[in-house]
């Protein structure tokens, strides 16, 4: 598939802020997958390496009052939102300083403050959640659109097809975005899929829908805030297919017979922050001291975020049952 | 006899049913080109090749549906969820069709099919994935729910539900496929394990702890333990909830005279509140105590390792609730 041109490079200020937010998903996802190894992180972890551009290109065109749904491959998303790598990396610890007080873990990152709304473990589990969320926006007559991230695998089911579906129908402000890594687990699009164009299986919906280069976080920036300009213009959903890559594992146990070895490096060398630096180097915005700086940054974030998970508390076992029901009550 | 894993024991009575009858097929997620996300269907691909073993995206109420289909005119589908967990997409199709099928159509037509893969928890895999499954099937008439916890079970059994005319959930366990024991050697003949017949897995007197699946492991080391207390317990693995060994049931509780039931799933509405319904219902007069329970936490499985460890049954609370009903301090 060959995209339109790359947009042009934003300001310097701007560019550096999506660089920062790529590299700072990698290295932090980096630091997670040596944490599982010394299982200070444990159950199930799906890391979004090579993925980043999509996240963050996409989650700073919206603005505070909008709402978030992800998958459970969603560190990237969270980050990008502005969930504090501290609470996440301590939620991926099981402590109760973590975002979900440790009941979570990292398939199950919720941070209402951010309007992040999981963290859902269920292929397609989050979309129809995310269209309720578009829909109460509308009843309330609120100026707020959901994204909803879910992958090519989650289109094979019926809660995506249902969503899509009432979404169109009622007119939902709610941009639905398709991470389209190629796979399914170990299960390629092709053996999935009757027909592998998911924009155009989207459009069949009755709404705007296109594919989009997931490598170019400018890209991924530009088909976002061109969606969700419409959908605030009363345009009702959008669905963009970002096509993208995992470089690593579906999760931390996969022998990655599916592929090939020679496919993963063609598609590394499109990796999205390499692709980003060098442009801006062109443009004289980056040097190797710049980056250099940028990189300790982001290392100091990652570190204070393990060190806060390290020095954080269990939940006291006595506080087991706790939310399982409200503690607000009822009505009177 | 050959010493082998419960994974392998799966795999041999599939392909030996397969082997059996053509009419047998697998399908669902990653089952053919991946082995099965657990590596259970090894090798069914290259020997019964793709009309049978049958790669599906993620659609599980979908290929639910048309494994049900395929058994309404004669095929026997086993159909593996991934885990069970993602089986709660496929209910409608399990309970409003398979379960009622025979019977709405007044005899008519049957679904020999199976329902197959882990359910319960495995090891920190949060709330959405640490699911006992067994109570949804076991609530509806017209299915039968299979639960082997040892790898010449899971063999035996597995072969006998796929012969089954009805449809069978067979239940497996993440933590049980590396699980090694004795199988009769397939040379030795066809080894099959009727359902509805359960098992004595180990001989006591002074108390039944009656369990089911993967907890059959807690209750017995429970009962190695209580035995160095010298306490001699009972423990009848049901390896079926429907059919269910009632009779099996009432011989335990009849010798010992006092019974816990054990399960993985969450109390309300329980595998155990049937059984201890059973209990007292036919032999209240023989209970020197009333029956206990031990389950999981009333919570969904939070992740936090020290809050997992405490919501999961465990071989501590099996032998906190035996003390109860023996009236010994422990
Ligand atoms: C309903 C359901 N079925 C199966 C699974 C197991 N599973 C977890 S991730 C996954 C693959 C999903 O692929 P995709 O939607 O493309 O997302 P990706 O992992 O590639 O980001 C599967 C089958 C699940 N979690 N939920
Ligand atoms: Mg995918």
């Amino acid at each position: 598939m060959t995209f339109p041109p790359s947009p042009p490079l934003p300001d310097e200020s701007h560019a550096r802020a999506l660089l920062r937010s790529m590299i700072l998903i990698r290295r932090f996802e980096e630091k997670c997958a040596e944490l599982y190894t010394r299982q200070k992180i444990r159950g199930f972890l799906h890391l979004y390496i090579g993925e980043e551009a999509v996240a963050a290109g996409s989650l700073p065109v919206l603005e505070p009052r909008d709402s978030v749904v992800a998958t459970y491959r969603e560190h990237g998303q969270a980050l990008a939102r502005g969930v504090p790598a501290t609470t996440i990396m301590a939620e991926m610890y099981g402590r109760k300083e973590g975002c979900a007080r440790g009941r979570g873990g990292s398939m199950h990152i919720f941070d209402a403050e951010t309007r992040f709304y999981g963290g859902n473990a269920i292929v397609a589990g989050g979309l129809p959640l995310a269209a309720g969320l578009a829909l109460a926006a509308q009843m309330k007559g609120e100026d707020r659109v959901t994204a909803c991230y879910f992958g090519d695998g989650a289109m094979a089911e019926g809660e995506f097809h249902e969503s899509m579906n009432l979404a169109a129908l009622w007119d939902l402000p709610l941009l639905f975005c398709c991470e389209n890594n190629l796979y399914a687990m170990g299960t390629a699009l092709a053996i999935a899929h009757a027909e592998t164009d998911l924009a155009l299986r989207a459009t069949s919906y009755g709404m705007p829908a296109w594919a989009v280069d997931g490598m170019d976080v400018l890209a991924v920036e530009d088909a976002t805030r061109r969606a969700v300009q419409s959908i605030r213009a009363g345009g009702g959903p959008h669905f963009l297919e970002f096509r993208t890559y995992r470089f690593r594992p579906h999760s931390m146990f996969d022998p990655e017979l599916y592929r090939s070895r020679e496919e993963v490096s063609e598609w590394k060398k499109r990796d999205p922050i390499p692709l980003l630096a060098d442009r801006m180097r062109q443009a004289g915005m980056l040097d190797d001291d710049a980056l250099a700086a940028l990189e300790s940054e982001v290392t100091a974030e990652v570190e204070e975020a393990v060190t806060f998970a390290e020095e954080g508390s269990w939940e006291p076992v006595e506080e087991l049952t706790r939310f399982v029901h409200s503690e607000t009550g009822g009505a009177p | 006899m050959a010493v082998i894993t419960y994974r392998e024991a799966l795999n041999q009575a599939l392909a030996e049913e397969m082997e059996r009858d053509d009419s047998v097929f697998l399908m669902g997620e990653e089952v053919a080109e991946y082995d099965g996300a657990y590596k259970v269907s090894k090798g069914l691909l290259d020997q019964f090749g793709e009309r049978r073993v049958v790669d599906s995206p993620i659609s599980e109420l979908g290929f639910a549906g048309l494994g049900v289909g395929a058994a309404m005119v004669g095929l026997r589908p086993i159909i593996e969820f991934m885990t069970f967990n993602f089986s709660i997409l496929a209910l409608d199709q399990v309970l409003n069709s398979a379960a009622k099928m025979l019977y709405m159509s007044g005899g008519q037509i049957s679904c020999p099919m199976v329902f197959r893969g882990p359910t319960g928890a495995a090891l920190q895999l949060s709330a959405q994935h640490s699911q006992a499954c067994e109570i949804w099937y076991v609530h509806a008439p017209g299915i039968k729910v299979v639960t082997p916890a040892t790898p010449a079970d899971a063999k035996g059994l597995l072969k006998a539900s796929i012969r089954d005319n009805d449809p069978v959930a067979f239940m497996e366990g993440e933590l049980l496929y590396n699980l090694k024991g004795e199988v009769p050697d397939p040379d030795d003949g066809d080894f099959i394990i009727p359902l509805g017949v359960a098992d004595l897995k180990r001989e006591g007197e002074h108390i039944s702890i009656i369990t089911h699946g993967k907890m059959v492991h807690v209750a017995l080391q429970a009962a190695s333990k209580l035995e160095k207390d010298g306490i001699e317990a009972d423990v009848l693995d049901l390896r079926t909830l429907r059919p269910l060994d009632v009779d099996a049931i009432l011989a335990t509780v009849r010798k010992t005279n006092r019974a816990v039931y054990l399960e993985e799933g969450w109390p309300w509405g329980g595998v155990g509140s049937q059984i201890v319904s059973i209990i007292q219902d036919e032999a209240f007069d023989d209970l020197d105590a009333p029956v206990v329970r031990v389950t999981q936490a009333d919570v969904p499985m939070p992740y936090a390792k020290n809050l997992e460890q405490i919501a999961k049954p465990s071989v501590d609370r099996v032998i906190a609730a035996c003390n109860r009903v023996l009236y010994r301090n422990s």
